[in-house]
C-alpha cells in the first residue's frame, strides 16, 4: 500500500510541453493562475479552456491523468460549492431557512468557484506530469536566483529539494522493511480504532527516523569528500538555455493573458 | 616524499558534556606514521574501532589532526585553504552505496563533483563519459540509482570520485554491505584504476582476501600501526596476526597447518597456485 505514492507523477513522453524549458513551464502555470482568478464573462471562460485543451491535446499525456488529480479534492469541492450556494446573500433569494439561502449571485458563485478549481488542479498537475523532478527544481533555482541577492538560500534550497526526492524511495523501502521486521515479531499495524494504530506507528517511526538522520550525516560527509561548498563557483553539468520553442512559448502566454483581460474588459456577462 | 605523508598523526575524538567540558577522550589515532610513494596499491587493515577509518578521514580532511601532520601530495592538510584542493587530490568511497549517490539519474551523480569544482560543461560531459567508462557503467547511464544492485552502486560512487581525476583514491570499506559479487565487481573496478589509470589506491578493509594483491600493507590495531610490509611478509607471520583478531586467508592458514605437520612450505603462502606448486614439490622430494 505503501508503495502506491507517487511523488511528481511525471508522465514520460515525446512532446513540445515536455521538452520545454522548466521556467517557461513555471512562468505559464504563475500566469495561467492569474488568468483563471480574473476572468469574468463566458468569453473569457472559453478562451481558458480552449488554451487548456490546446496543451492538453499537445502534451499527450491522456486525459484521464489529469481526472486522478481530481479524486483527491473532491470533498474539497463539494465542501466550496455548498459554502458559496448556502451562504451568499444576492438580490433574488429563491430558497431561506435561518442563516443558510440560496440566492442567484450564490448559484454563480459557486458555479464559478467549482470551475477555477478543476481548472487550477487540472493546469498546474499538467506542469507536474511533463517535468521531472530535476528539471522543476533546476528551473526553480534559476528563476528564484534573483532572490539570492536578498540573502535567500536559492542553491540550498533546490539542493534540499532534489535530494528530498533522490531519498523518497529509500526511505519508503526502509519503512517497508522496518514494518515487516515489526511484523515478523508481532505488531499489529492494521486493526484496531484510530489511536491504536496511530500509536502502533511510534515504534515504526522511531527506527526510522533515527536511520534518516544517519543517512543524512553519511551523505553530508560524502557531499563535502566531493568538494561540495554550496553554490558558489559551481558549475553545470546540464544548464539550462533558452530556444526559439521557449521563446515562442513565453510570447503565447503572454498574448493569452491579454486576451483574457481583455475579454473581462469587453464583455464581463454573465458575471 | 610519497603522495601521502603521515608523521606521529594523533586524533582524539573528545565527548563534551551539557556544560561543555570534556568528559571522555577517545584517542583514534596514536602517533601514526605511513608513507604512500604515488602508483601503489595499499591496504589497511584492522579490526572494528582500530581507527582505520578515522586515519582515511584525515586523508580527504573530512577530519583534522588533533597533532601531528599529515601531508597529501605535498600540501598540509591542516591549512584551511589546502582543504578543496586535498579533496580533490585524493577522493573518496565510502561503505554505504546508498548514502554517497546525490542524485536521482546515474549520470548527474558522477557529474557532482566536477560540477562543485567548476569544470566547464563540454569538459564535465568528457569526464563523465570517460568515467562511467572507466568502471564499465556507461550501459546505465539513464538510470536511477535505486534500480541498480550493491555493486552497481558502488562502482557509480567510485565513476563519481573518478570524474574529479584524483591522484589517489581512498576506498572505506568500499565491500563490507555487498555480496561476493559485488565485492569482487568493487575490487577489480579498484584494481583496473591503479593498473591502468595509474591511480594511488588505499584500500581500507577486514577482509583478509582482499589485501593479497596489494603492494603494501599496514595493519592497525587501537589507533596504532602494528605491523606493516608486503601481504608475503604480513601473512608469513600468522600468530602475530591471529593476536590481532585478524583472520589470515584459509589458503595462508592450510600452508601454515601443514608446515606445522611437518611439510616442507615456505612461509607468506597467499594463492591457491602457489599452495599446490609447493605440494608437489614436498611430493617430488618424497
Amino acid at each position: 500500500m505503501i508503495r502506491d505514492i507517487t511523488i511528481g507523477q511525471y508522465y514520460p513522453a515525446e512532446s513540445p510541453i515536455h521538452k520545454l524549458d522548466p521556467r517557461v513551464k513555471l512562468f505559464t502555470t504563475l500566469i495561467y493562475i492569474i488568468a483563471l482568478f480574473c476572468f469574468k464573462g463566458v468569453l473569457g471562460l472559453v478562451i481558458i479552456t480552449a488554451a487548456l485543451a490546446a496543451v492538453i491535446k499537445l502534451s499527450k499525456v491522456p486525459f484521464s491523468f489529469m481526472v486522478k488529480g481530481l479524486k483527491a479534492i473532491v470533498v474539497l469541492l463539494l465542501i466550496t460549492a455548498a459554502f458559496n450556494l448556502l451562504l451568499t446573500p444576492g438580490d433574488v433569494t429563491l430558497w431561506k431557512w435561518g442563516v443558510f439561502q440560496i440566492s442567484d449571485s450564490g448559484i454563480k458563485n459557486a458555479v464559478v468557484m467549482v470551475i477555477r478549481l478543476i481548472y487550477l488542479i487540472v493546469g498546474t498537475s499538467l506542469m507536474t506530469l511533463t517535468t521531472t523532478p530535476n528539471q522543476l527544481t533546476d528551473g526553480l533555482e534559476k528563476s528564484l536566483a534573483p532572490l539570492a541577492k536578498i540573502n535567500v538560500p536559492v542553491h540550498a534550497i533546490a539542493m534540499m529539494m532534489s535530494i528530498a526526492l533522490r531519498f523518497i524511495p529509500i526511505l519508503i523501502e526502509e519503512t517497508d522493511k522496518i514494518m515487516k521486521a515489526q511484523m515478523a515479531r508481532g505488531a499489529d499495524f492494521e486493526n484496531g480504532n484510530l489511536i491504536q494504530k496511530a500509536k502502533a506507528m511510534i515504534p515504526l517511526l522511531v527506527p526510522l527516523f533515527v536511520s534518516a538522520f544517519r543517512r543524512a550525516d553519511d551523505l553530508a560527509m560524502a557531499m563535502e569528500a566531493r568538494c561540495y561548498n554550496g553554490g558558489e563557483g559551481r558549475t553545470k553539468m546540464k544548464p539550462l538555455k533558452y530556444n526559439a520553442q521557449d521563446r515562442k512559448a513565453y510570447l503565447l502566454v503572454i498574448v493569452f493573458l491579454i486576451l483574457v483581460i481583455a475579454a473581462r474588459i469587453v464583455l464581463p456577462f454573465p458575471m | 616524499m610519497g603522495i601521502i605523508k603521515a608523521s606521529k598523526l594523533v586524533h582524539e575524538y573528545i565527548r563534551r558534556d551539557e556544560e561543555g567540558n570534556v568528559a571522555a577522550i577517545t584517542t583514534a589515532l596514536d602517533h601514526v606514521d605511513l608513507d604512500v610513494k604515488e602508483g601503489q596499491f595499499i591496504a589497511i587493515l584492522g579490526h572494528n574501532g582500530s581507527g582505520k577509518s578515522t586515519l582515511a578521514k584525515h586523508i580527504n580532511a573530512l577530519l583534522s589532526p588533533s597533532e601531528g601532520s599529515l601531508w597529501v601530495d605535498g600540501m598540509d592538510v591542516t591549512k584551511e585553504e589546502n582543504v578543496l584542493p586535498v579533496r580533490q587530490t585524493a577522493g573518496m568511497v565510502f561503505q554505504n552505496p546508498d548514502n554517497q549517490i546525490i542524485a536521482s539519474v546515474v549520470e548527474e551523480d558522477v557529474g557532482f563533483g566536477p560540477e562543485n569544482i567548476g569544470v566547464p560543461t563540454d569538459e564535465i560531459w568528457e569526464r563523465v563519459n570517460y568515467s562511467l567508462n572507466a568502471v564499465g557503467m556507461t550501459k546505465y547511464r539513464k538510470h536511477s540509482p535505486n534500480k541498480l544492485s550493491g555493486g552497481q552502486k558502488q562502482r557509480v560512487a567510485i565513476a563519481g570520485v573518478v570524474a574529479m581525476e584524483p591522484k589517489c583514491i581512498v576506498f572505506d570499506e568500499p565491500t563490507a554491505m555487498l555480496d561476493p559479487n559485488g565485492r569482487k565487481e568493487v575490487l577489480e573496478t579498484a584494481h583496473a584504476l591503479n593498473k591502468k589509470k595509474g591511480v594511488t589506491v588505499i584500500l581500507i578493509t577486514h577482509y583478509m582476501e582482499e589485501v593479497v594483491d596489494a603492494d603494501y600493507v599496514y595493519v592497525m590495531e587501537k589507533g596504532n600501526v602494528v605491523m606493516q610490509g608486503t601481504p608475503r611478509e604480513i601473512f608469513s607471520r600468522v600468530d602475530e596476526l591471529k593476536e590481532h583478531r585478524l583472520d589470515v586467508p584459509q589458503i595462508t592458514l592450510l600452508a601454515d597447518e601443514l608446515r606445522n605437520a611437518g611439510l616442507d612450505i615456505p612461509l607468506g603462502v597467499l594463492t591457491r597456485e602457489e599452495l599446490v606448486e609447493c605440494i608437489m614439490k614436498c611430493r617430488n622430494h618424497m
